[in-house]
């Protein structure tokens, strides 16, 4: 290689990070070299999280050990509303800028949004039993989060209905876009409405209201949670790219080597 | 050990929620996998398809 060529390969290193999440083909790669090892962090968190939040933490005072149930139904609650906020802002960067790889990042998520949602809502369901007194309640949490779910299958169903690829998504982006509202509706239930769920626990400022024993677990847990989505996505994303770049070269190569 | 699967009485909310997570997520993960699996093998199969017929005519 001559010295002339580095140099322009060199000066067009500052943009090529950058074009490559545009790259199907690249964040293939990327998806295939990840999801695995990412996922296998996410286990072993998992491990560490159940045995200090089942059986190193305390009971609960009051609530005994049903409390439990909130190393996963927090962080469900919280992915439900991170992965729609993400799922919203891929599918808008991919009506804006026309980036194919950016509306399947949306359509990857959009299933794993609905599960972690109907997460959140069960295990509150089931904390709110042996607490409440009742499994549901048209609580303004509850029935907000219960829309997140509607909006999570309204998507499913609306970027499957239409035949046209390019339609679907730009359609089923609007949808995401407008249900964003829903979001900050969510988060502030509990303080806009006079509620039965109990406010912030974790996030609220100055010192958690939160034993160290039981905090400890609970972030573990929300870490793991993080890692198990980031690593799921990459797991639906390449087949995603896959389904859709069928034609395309790099796919036969692909399915060929 | 008794007394954690008993979780004071709270057993049945409790285990039936990392239940339903567990399984859930285990689901998820391995069916995306399996999928990716299988997307490979019949793109291959469909590659190849193509490739026969063309030599053919």
């Amino acid at each position: 290689m001559t010295t002339e060529s580095l140099n322009t390969s060199g000066r067009g290193k500052k943009w090529l990070w950058f074009h490559r999440f545009g790259s199907p083909a690249w964040v293939y790669g990327f998806a295939n070299r990840w999801a695995m090892p990412i996922g296998i962090v996410a286990l072993l968190l998992f491990v560490v999280g159940l045995y200090q939040g089942l059986i190193v933490a305390p009971p609960d005072y009051q609530m005994g050990d049903s409390y439990r149930i909130i190393f996963i139904h927090v962080p469900s609650a919280w992915l439900s509303m991170f992965s729609y906020f993400v799922m919203a802002a891929s599918a808008g960067i991919g009506l804006v800028w026309h980036i194919k790889v950016s509306d399947l990042v949306a359509r990857s998520i959009a299933p794993l949004g609905a599960m972690f949602t109907f997460c959140a809502l069960v295990t509150g369901s089931l904390w709110g039993k042996p607490t409440w007194g009742t499994y549901w309640v048209w609580d303004a949490r509850l029935t907000s989060e219960l829309v997140l779910l509607f909006l999570f299958i309204g998507y499913i169903a609306l970027s499957n209905a239409i035949e046209d690829r390019r339609t679907a998504s730009r359609a089923s982006a609007v949808l995401a876009l407008v249900g964003v509202i829903n979001l900050p509706i969510i988060h502030f239930s509990v303080e806009w409405w006079n509620t039965l769920h109990q406010g912030s626990t974790v996030t609220k400022l100055g010192r958690p209201s939160i034993d160290t024993r039981m905090l400890i677990p609970l972030l573990i847990m929300f870490v793991a949670f993080n890692f198990y989505f980031l690593s799921a996505v990459l797991n639906r994303l390449r087949c995603e790219l896959l389904s859709q770049e069928r034609r395309t070269q790099w796919v036969r190569e692909i399915v060929h080597g | 050990m008794a007394e954690f699967f008993n979780m004071g009485g709270y057993a049945f909310f409790v285990w039936t929620s990392y239940a339903v997570v567990a399984v859930l997520f285990t689901y998820q993960f391995l069916s995306s996998r399996a999928q990716h699996k299988k997307l490979i093998s019949q793109l291959g199969a469909e590659a190849e398809h193509k490739i026969g017929r063309t030599n053919k005519s």
